[in-house]
């Protein structure tokens, strides 16, 4: 059968905790997850662990390998330097509930703050039309698995405690960027500008596109090229283009 | 025991995939307090699975569909064992299921016109699909989860609470129903993260949990698809159907070992792909059956003509509906036609080109590359059949989703009926939006129908239940010791070699003998550790509903002499018409086992049996059904 090979898995909880040491046997095409599961299965029943569907498809089992964020799932232990112990850690951005597990509420409270899609107005179901290359660049930031690892590495969260009141995080800022370059989405007839709330609510400043995010994401999504730059492109152009502020005071006044 | 905290609501919804948010949403619009319940973290149910699309006739792509083909194409898939209502209902009313989605921002796939494209699909007569690449359940998921927080959104402007009238309870196992004398009452559950126990008090309880794939050893589905509805349903006193209608998606990855039953989408046929056996051949015209001659290409010319020409040529055995693909597969790989590892290949490297394979199947190229090495958009790959999807569920009234039980509703893969003996791909989706909506729609007029007579939960059955399930810590009079880990491969191993897809009486009643071993080693079952996110614990809980939903699966399948759809018998290999109006319905007895007793189907309206030829019914039903027609 296979090889063994050496896992070093943080086990505790929110007060504290420490490496176990584990021996255990890989077999070929074999990930990480898999290994998780044998040593639960042979060795440590109550090691907790945060999975569903084991296909990349549902971001459940996000942890660190190695110090790096990954699915658990779609690391294939093949990739991983032979010989070596392999070090599995739970997210560091977000508290710990039990070894690999953590509390990532905080996502989803973020996802509570951005203001939903608004309908159009007077167009029916069934009347909505759109082209192709219009959806395509939202499909793009709808790939997400939530998988948060993009969150989990970016350094304005990472042991960065007090920016998470006021910083959305790479997928929420992300997701303001998709309503935003949704075909048919009425917010601003609404009174609501996605530009401005990216800026002023979601903390869209904080970022320095150091493209942590998009170098980490399991579904190769372009979230610092794609969502992130050209949102903050529309801000400046909203906020600081001199021709934009004139009319806009010309507006008011 | 400690105190349990109460809470009240007027509708729980126990899952969070397709078919509970769409009925949570429904609820909530109906006014109801309501609560989501899921094992999981909110927008990671099973349905993110789902790759190819929603079935819905809209007729975008070709405008000669509607709801009279799409029933008809639902009735050959399930070989018209389907409730026909529901089937009706399904057809009808999917359409306005999807575009409503968009009202809640969904992005679909365009057709040049601007409106919602459809692809082909096994068993549907023209494109019908609404699709996002090879990812539309994430989209589905997504977009009910974004459409709950916009309801979130409006109650916080309203009350100030963004939980006020509809919220989720992540990362929460229902255990156990409570009844009121005859009628629904709540629901006990533990979250997982403390292990700390809960009382949701409610008068209509919605299940919406989904399959039972995880009692086979291969399967596409995630580590829910324990039964946790199907088993709560028998244990409350409700009744299930067509439990022996199991589905095995023809192709699922069969290598490397540890990703063995993963889902290959059926769009890489409804694209293009084509099925072939080591020795080169196309082997899926040897393997078309009798009901269906006529209606499929004879030779690969005219097959390949139609994915240019549909209207003038017939479709590709490739798209067979998926029992018969799964079985033809099994055939070849038994025949030592299959590959080196024990499957078939499925290629589209030599029918597409690469940039429209990776614009088409995006997923399918990532999973392929990932957790294979294989690049599909040069090298074929190889796949066989995996447990899918469990067509055997709760049984409901079509309108209203309501089971027989006072106040329990049940919608989605965990009810029963919709889909006869086999599933059209595509058939899922649009199913949970349909009866998702009209469940929570049932409840919320059951609850009406209440007044201020509404059920109360007694002390003592929260007290009861509570205990039941910590049994597994060791207060619960074990005398021996098992590993939930090993049984739980033994019940997959059980159902995978004995009542898999292909069955006959011995191997069937050799399952029922095992089961019940299992079953009386389940009582023994002793986790270590505390309650704190403890996945022994949690298994072991999960393991009691797999063991009964596996008991239920092997009764009915012993009983059906025939061979129809997801249950084929080796002994019984043709199709009974004598069968087809007959329903197993499973209910739990007294003792703890589960009774199957037979039930006569309400014969299919006369205008739905209008919408066929006389000679496709006669290949279904008998001639006493059909006497008295012309």
């Amino acid at each position: 059968m296979g090889n063994q090979e050496h896992f070093r898995v943080w086990r505790g909880d929110d007060e504290g905790g420490d490496f176990a040491d584990y021996d255990v046997e890989v077999n070929e095409g074999e990930v990480v997850l898999d290994i998780i599961h044998r040593i639960q299965a042979t060795q440590a029943p109550d090691l907790a662990v945060r999975w569903n569907c084991k296909a990349g498809k549902c971001g459940s089992c996000s942890a660190e390998i190695n110090g790096r964020p990954r699915l658990l799932c779609m690391t294939r232990m093949s990739t991983l330097p032979p010989g070596e112990p392999i070090v599995v850690t739970p997210m560091r951005t977000f508290p710990v509930i039990r070894d690999l597990v953590t509390d990532v509420s905080f996502n989803y409270d973020k996802a509570r703050e951005v203001r939903a899609f608004v309908p159009p107005e007077g167009v029916e179901p069934g009347d909505y039309r759109m082209q192709q290359v219009d959806v395509e660049r939202s499909q793009e930031f709808r790939k997400c698995i939530e998988c948060f690892l993009c969150q989990d590495t970016c350094h304005v969260l990472r042991d960065h405690e007090e920016n998470k009141p006021a910083f959305a995080g790479p997928r929420f800022l992300m997701r303001v960027a998709e309503l935003d370059m949704h075909p048919l989405d009425a917010a601003e007839e609404q009174g609501v500008n996605r530009k401005e709330a990216a800026q002023d609510e979601h903390g869209l400043g904080f970022c320095n596109i150091t493209k942590c995010c998009t170098e980490v994401c399991p579904e190769h999504i372009k979230i610092t090229d794609n969502a992130l730059i050209p949102l903050k492109e529309r801000v400046v152009d909203l906020k600081f283009d001199p021709m934009i502020r004139r009319k806009k005071r010309a507006s008011r006044s | 025991m400690t105190e349990i905290e109460r809470l009240s609501y007027d509708v729980i919804v126990i899952g969070a995939g397709g078919a509970g948010l769409r009925a949570a949403i429904e609820a909530r619009e109906q006014g109801k307090k309501t609560a989501i319940i899921s094992k999981s973290l909110f927008g990671k149910a099973h349905t993110v699975m789902a790759e190819g699309g929603c079935a819905a006739s809209m007729g975008n792509v070709n405008d000669k569909d509607n709801w009279m083909v799409h029933f008809g194409d639902t009735m050959r898939g399930g070989k018209f064992l389907n409730n026909w209502r529901m089937a009706e209902l399904h057809a009808k009313e999917a359409p306005d299921r999807v575009w409503e989605l968009e009202t809640y921002g969904a992005l679909f796939d365009r057709t040049p016109d601007g409106k919602i494209s459809q692809r082909n699909f096994g068993g549907h007569t023209y494109p019908r699909l609404a699709h996002v690449g090879d990812r539309t359940g994430l989209e589905l998921i997504r977009t009910l989860q974004q459409k709950i927080v916009s309801l979130q959104q409006e109650d916080l402007a309203e009350t100030g609470d963004l939980d006020a009238r509809i919220k989720v309870f992540a990362e929460c196992t229902v255990t156990d129903l409570t009844k009121d004398g005859d009628r629904i009452s709540g629901a006990l559950a533990y979250w997982r993260e403390s292990g700390r126990h809960l009382v949701f008090e409610a008068p209509a309880v919605i299940l919406a949990t989904g399959g039972i794939g995880k009692s086979f050893k291969v399967t596409s589905n995630s580590w829910e698809y324990t039964g946790d509805g199907h088993a709560l349903a028998l244990r409350a006193g409700a009744s299930l159907i067509n439990m022996e209608f199991i589905q095995f998606h023809p192709t699922g990855m069969v290598w490397p070992p540890s990703v063995k039953g993963i889902l290959v989408t059926e769009s890489v046929r409804g694209d293009g792909g084509v099925l072939t056996n080591s020795e080169g051949k196309r082997f899926m015209f040897d393997y078309i059956p009798d009901v269906f001659k006529g209606q499929y290409a004879t030779t690969e010319e005219e097959a390949d003509r139609w994915y240019t020409d549909a209207d003038n040529n017939k479709r590709p055995p490739e798209l067979l509906p998926r029992d018969e693909v799964a079985r033809a597969i099994n055939s070849e790989v038994k025949a030592g036609r299959g590959t080196p590892h024990g499957g078939v290949y499925l290629d589209v490297s030599s029918r597409l080109k690469p940039e429209v394979i990776i614009k088409k199947l995006p997923s399918m190229h990532h999973q392929f590359k990932e957790l294979a090495d294989v690049d599909i958009t040069k090298e074929p790959m190889e796949v066989g059949p995996t447990c899918h999807y469990v067509m055997g569920g709760v049984e409901v009234d079509p309108d209203t989703g309501a089971a027989s039980v006072a106040g329990l509703f049940a919608a989605g893969e965990c009810s029963g009926g919709m889909h006869g003996s086999n599933r059209l791909g595509g058939n899922s989706l649009s199913d949970l939006l349909v009866f998702g909506r009209r469940s929570g729609a049932g409840a919320a007029a059951y609850i009406d129908s209440l007044g201020d007579q509404r059920p109360s939960i007694s002390d003592d059955d929260v007290q009861i239940a509570a205990r039941r399930s910590v049994a597994a810590f060791g207060d619960g009079g074990q005398e021996g010791s098992e590993n939930p880990y090993t049984l739980h491969q033994e019940l997959q191993q059980t159902m995978n070699d004995l009542v898999g897809i292909i069955r006959k009486q011995e191997e069937i009643q050799e399952a029922l003998d095992r089961l019940e071993g299992l079953k009386a080693r389940g009582e023994q079952v002793v986790v270590e550790g505390h309650r704190q996110f403890n996945p022994g614990w949690h298994l072991a809980l999960d393991l009691r509903n797999m063991l009964l939903v596996s008991e239920c699966v092997a009764k009915a399948a012993i009983l059906r002499t025939e061979s129809r759809g997801g249950h084929t018998r080796d002994d019984y290999p043709t199709m009974d018409a004598e069968w087809r109006h007959v329903l197993l319905v499973c209910t739990l007895a007294d003792d703890g086992t589960v009774d199957v007793e037979r039930k006569e189907q309400i014969p299919v309206r006369e205008d739905l049996l209008d919408l066929f030829e006389s000679d496709e019914l006669g290949k279904y039903f008998t001639s006493a059904e059909l006497s008295g027609r012309n």
